[in-house]
């Protein structure tokens, strides 16, 4: 926000990068060669809904728009605690290509509609042999990712989320702050 | 091309403008008035009017120097400050459920927002309210009270909707619009003190030199005039700023009606303290000069004089403006 416009109090909100979503099959790819994650095939857009008409009949435009032409790839709508809505799709492991493109309908909906920004994250879900569940959480307002690896009872494994930058580093563009890279607990697919 | 549904209230901007347009006219008129005054005394200022030791240029020195320093040392320490008079104890997310729960909402707001997250306090206190202090973002503390935290009295959107607006003071720089406007109101009002006990004090050797015996005076009266009418720009501004932080809090959040329903739920607590106040200092009564003074209880229409001199604007507007909002997410229409 420009200095004129916090001087009068003319918040200007953040508008959502989009397009960054892209470069998470290749991602995929690296992180299957680089460690042992795999996607699960699931991933989930998360946004703020607003009060009125005009957003609830976006959200059912979108629900509908997802869930015609597909024969197994059912889209679940949940609410969190902290009221965020979250749009969960669920393709199968081996094609990312075909989640990032449902990810991307989502929120192009919402930002065709005015409301790009009540758009907070995406995630996509991966799992290594041993159970571990880690998600690539993307960032719109920043236009940049970040690994969230929970635990279980609310905890984070810092260390892996630190290695999964490393290996990554080059493929995305990971958040360069870390006290951006906000915890998502209960985050649907993880 | 994204169209938009989140348009400014030029209205608003425009006022806000103005009003500071206005402070910084008033801040440029007093100086020249001064200096004027001085030259103008010391033109005619003889030898032998040194028994007054408070002369016209040392006040001003001292109101100046003395104004600088305060204003300074509350706009540098203004977090620090705040805390310590509402006793308020910085938390981390896991310093228990109340704290967790706060860090959590500011944590999304703060991604929602694109704003580096500030620091986090609780007050210990049971009547709610919230603030946001601190002189940029990285010395912003964020604080509400227990009593605004309670799960039994605002529920989450609503809490949600105010720790918004409080972000979007800190985002507008509020402490620093508001320092440096009330900056011009503190000089001209030390400068009433001291002029006032220059001549108490000054008064007996100087009626050999009629120029400086008026000069005092007529400071006073600059000073007096420039101290009310700078008094109550402050507060238009003051009202204004409040008006944008919740427009953009109830943007950020996306849910304007949740405001404004912690807007009544709160101010319909708050407003039972100060009449209680009141009766029990109902003698005092006696010293206002009309009833339009005494402040009026939400709901009961416009205050008159009251409103004038308020820092935050009406319940009403407030409410009027959140619900224009609504209507425009709402919209089917895009503009």
């Amino acid at each position: 926000m420009g200095f004129l416009d916090a001087l009068l109090g003319r918040t200007k909100p953040v508008k959502p990068n989009l397009d960054e979503l892209f470069a998470l099959p290749t991602a995929a790819l690296t992180l299957e060669a680089g460690s042992d994650f795999k996607p699960t095939g699931s991933g989930s857009v998360c946004f703020r809904a607003a009060e009125g008409k005009a957003f609830s009949d976006i959200e059912h435009d979108v629900t509908d728009l997802l869930s015609m032409g597909k024969d197994a790839a059912p889209v679940q709508v949940t609410v969190d605690s902290y009221r965020f809505t979250w749009v969960v799709c669920k393709h199968s492991p081996d094609d990312p290509e075909g989640l990032v493109t449902d990810l991307h309908a989502v929120n192009s909906s919402l930002e065709g509609g005015g409301f790009g920004p009540q758009l907070l994250c995406t995630i996509m879900a991966f799992r290594d042999s041993g159970g571990r569940s880690l998600g690539l959480v993307y960032l719109y307002k920043r236009g940049t990712f970040y690994p969230f690896a929970p635990l279980r009872g609310e905890q984070r494994d810092n260390a892996l989320e630190l290695q999964i930058r490393g290996v990554l580093g080059s493929d995305l563009k990971i958040e360069p702050d870390l006290t951006r890279w906000m915890p998502i607990w209960g985050a649907p697919g993880l | 091309m994204a169209r938009t549904r989140y348009a400014s209230d030029p209205g608003l901007i425009a006022r806000m403008g103005a009003t500071m347009f206005l402070l910084g006219l008033v801040f440029v008129a007093f100086g020249v008035g001064l200096v004027y005054l001085i030259a103008f005394a010391s033109t005619y200022k003889h030898g032998g009017s040194g028994v007054s030791s408070l002369s016209g240029d040392s006040i001003v020195i001292f109101a100046v120097i003395i104004g600088v320093v305060s204003a300074l040392a509350s706009y540098f320490w203004s977090d620090k400050i705040a805390l310590r008079t509402s006793r308020a104890k910085l938390v981390g997310p896991n310093d228990g459920p109340e704290a967790a729960r706060l860090h959590a909402i500011v944590d999304r707001l703060c991604a929602m927002a694109d704003m580096p997250k500030p620091r986090i306090a609780i007050a210990p206190t049971q009547m709610p309210n919230a603030f946001a202090t601190g002189r940029n973002s990285k010395t912003a503390v964020l604080c509400a009270t227990r009593g605004i935290m309670d799960p039994r009295r605002l529920t989450n959107e609503e809490l949600e909707g105010v720790i918004a607006h409080e972000m979007s003071h800190v985002a507008h720089k509020d402490v620093a619009v508001m320092t440096i406007a009330s900056f011009l109101g503190i000089i001209a009002a030390l400068m009433v003190r001291m002029a006032f006990y220059g001549e108490l004090f000054g008064g007996r050797g100087r009626s050999n030199n009629q120029f400086t015996a008026i000069l005092l005076p007529l400071m006073m009266l600059l000073s007096i005039v420039t101290y009310a009418v700078s008094f109550l720009l402050i507060r238009m501004l003051s009202r204004y700023r409040e008006l944008a932080a919740d427009r953009s809090g109830a943007l950020l959040t996306g849910q304007p009606s949740a405001l404004a329903s912690a807007l009544v739920k709160v101010s319909g607590e708050m407003a039972q303290i100060p009449t209680r106040d009141l009766r029990a200092a109902e003698p005092l009564n006696a010293f206002y000069f009309t009833p339009a003074l005494r402040p009026q209880r939400p709901g009961q229409g416009g205050g008159g004089l009251a409103n004038v001199f308020s820092t935050h604007p009406s319940l009403q507007k407030r409410l009027a403006q959140l619900e224009k909002i609504s209507q425009q997410l709402g919209q089917q229409q895009l503009h």
